[in-house]
């Protein structure tokens, strides 16, 4: 990539000290911001979650004891499941729904820049002001979607006041902003080389075949960035459940972020709160280690 | 992969190569009909969200109210932005998200330069721990942070939201200009250093003006992320005089939860910044997502 990348095993000459130096100012701002705002909280997160704290107290070493604790505690155990339950129904719809857009946009029809930015806003727009949007679609009574429904079904769901439809819900309002994926699937698309499809062409390869056999094994390395960035955004899901839900009905919105900043910023179980961060930080890197073993099975890097 | 089609084609489309005239016209028109409906399902809460904005109170809540009511209250708009107080929370949200802007700009153009044009030891190293620093869950360094601002005294402030923008920049950020960066031809720099051009010279003549595209698309991206931002308002900002328009529409939400058309017209307002700037630089959020996802 870069030309000047190499290194040299003597000694540095005046010149590179200089470079060095310059480089050192350079960075500076991110060295500074580093052990300010990374490196030292992880230190002080770490030490916090063998510790008991309020915040007003002075902090308390307990051991294990938050750790321990977390095996016992049960609405960990349903946020944890609601997360769980979230991220299974998110990451596959996600991808699914993003690559059928990406390929709608890869064809070669006029004004495909304005479905392309139609595509994209809600993912920009995405906030406080599109959640207070969606409470009012997902109104079992006066709302757009069941007002919609109702045409083709009786009884439509109840979604947010329904403790089995609350997360299917969020996670209809998430595929709204699939934008970003898309868009990246897009960009994927249109670095598979056409010669691809005219070698399946001439094979007499049926479409349906060609997107098997060529467009999937090509975008392989696309799928498995998104398959990675979507784990982890669906771990964070937090403010769309604050804004509409409130972690309800009967805690069935209670994300995993979600009961960790209750256990922080309103009981201030600073220690406890913690912990589960560094739980939080250990399942998504199993899962992204996981994931990365079975990637070599499948992503075909051309 | 080897270039060796015959004739060059600009896109590769499954199915299209062969039989261009020989397709049906009825299926030349699937992909339009197919976009069109998509297009609707998509824009439909915004119309949504429009209408609610304009009905009168007393429809609001009517089951078969039409999306656009046949007199449109405009008065929800003044009514919404004096119920609470908005323009309080617009400042406060300029504030921060033109600050972050500007900072969040300038430390990773800054820093991301080092990476991709200067040469020092480790550096390789290095850049592989801030692409690390992406991994990290925010929760794990969100509590020390937030007892780091409270040793000065700074919580109920808009400083917790705006200084961290100063420090580098994010990760994502770096990352991205430092691959804009990296395309700058070197021999642009050569001929700057042999005039005599410091490190800084280069930063400031050579990398930065050619660079114009990449930074703004981190300054409009920064801008966008704080005007939505949620998490950082709604753990640092207590009193009203300090909420940004994000928190401050929650709170307006559990005041007037069931006075849709209030709430609705407060989320216009609050959105439509946010529409402007898209449609006015759509090319730069499409091409920063693009080089995120697929250079990376």
């Amino acid at each position: 990539m870069s030309a000047r990348a190499s290194f040299r095993t003597e000694p540095m000459t005046d010149r590179e000290k200089k470079e060095a130096r310059d480089a050192l100012l350079f960075l500076s701002p991110w060295l500074a911001g580093f052990v300010l705002f990374t490196a030292g909280p992880i230190l002080f997160s770490l030490y916090l979650s063998f510790c008991r704290w309020d915040v007003i107290r002075p902090i308390q070493w307990i051991g294990l004891a938050n750790y321990q604790q977390m095996f016992s505690d049960r609405l960990l155990l349903v946020s944890l499941k609601n997360t769980i339950f979230y991220a299974a129904l998110y990451i596959p719809l996600s991808l699914v729904v993003a690559l059928s857009l990406a390929m709608l946009l890869n064809q070669k029809v006029k004004g495909i820049g304005l479905f392309r930015t139609l595509f994209y806003l809600p993912t920009l727009t995405q906030g406080v002001a599109t959640f207070t949007l969606w409470s009012l679609i997902f109104d079992p009574e006066t709302g757009l979607l069941n007002r919609g429904l109702r045409t083709v079904i009786p009884n439509p769901p109840g979604w947010l006041l329904d403790p089995a439809w609350s997360k299917p819900a969020l996670v209809l309002m998430a595929l709204w902003s699939v934008g970003g994926t898309m868009l990246i699937f897009l960009a994927g698309l249109k670095n598979i080389p056409a010669d691809l499809y005219e070698a399946a062409n001439i094979d007499g390869a049926k479409p349906w075949t060609q997107f098997w056999r060529v467009t999937l094994p090509m975008l392989s390395p696309t799928i498995f960035f998104n398959v990675i960035m979507g784990t982890i955004g669906a771990f964070q899901v937090f403010a769309a459940a604050f804004v509409l839900t409130s972690g309800g009905p009967s805690n069935s919105t209670l994300f995993y972020v979600y009961y960790l900043f209750n256990r922080a910023f309103v009981y201030f179980n600073m220690g406890y709160a913690s912990a589960m961060a560094w739980l939080l930080f250990a399942i998504v890197l199993v899962l992204t280690v996981i994931q990365m073993r079975i990637s070599q099975k499948w992503v075909h890097y051309g | 992969m080897p270039a060796a089609a015959l004739r060059p084609r600009p896109e590769g489309v499954a199915g299209r190569t062969v039989s261009r005239r020989r397709k049906p016209f009825l299926r030349s028109l699937l992909p339009y009909v197919a976009l069109i409906t998509l297009s609707v399902l998509f824009a439909l809460p915004f119309i949504w969200m429009l209408g609610t904005s304009l009905t009168p109170a007393d429809l609001v809540l009517d089951r078969s109210r039409p999306l656009f009511p046949s007199r449109l209250a405009w008065g929800n708009y003044v009514e919404a932005m004096t119920v609470l107080p908005f323009g309080t929370f617009l400042k406060n949200t300029l504030l921060v998200a033109v600050l972050c802007m500007i900072g969040q700009s300038l430390s990773a153009a800054s820093v991301a330069f080092a990476f991709a044009r200067l040469k020092f030891p480790h550096r390789d190293k290095l850049f592989l721990l801030v692409l690390a620093t992406m991994m990290l869950p925010p929760q794990v360094t969100m509590i020390p942070t937030f007892v780091l601002w409270t040793l000065p005294g700074w919580v109920d402030s808009l400083k917790p939201l705006i200084i961290p923008s100063f420090f580098g920049g994010g990760a994502f950020f770096i990352f991205l200009l430092r691959q804009f960066f990296l395309t700058i031809p070197t021999e642009l720099e050569d001929a700057a250093r042999l005039d005599g051009c410091t490190s800084w010279g280069i930063f400031r003549h050579v990398a930065l003006p050619l660079s114009k595209p990449a930074v703004t698309t981190v300054a409009l991206f920064s801008f966008i992320g704080h005007w939505n931002d949620f998490l950082g308002p709604l753990i640092y900002t207590q009193s009203m005089e300090k909420k940004t328009l994000a928190v401050g529409l929650t709170a307006f939400k559990s005041l007037h939860g069931t006075e849709y058309h209030l709430l609705m017209a407060a989320s216009v307002v609050v959105l439509l910044p946010i529409l402007v700037i898209f449609f006015c630089a759509q090319r730069y959020f499409v091409e920063g997502v693009v080089t995120s996802g697929v250079k990376g």
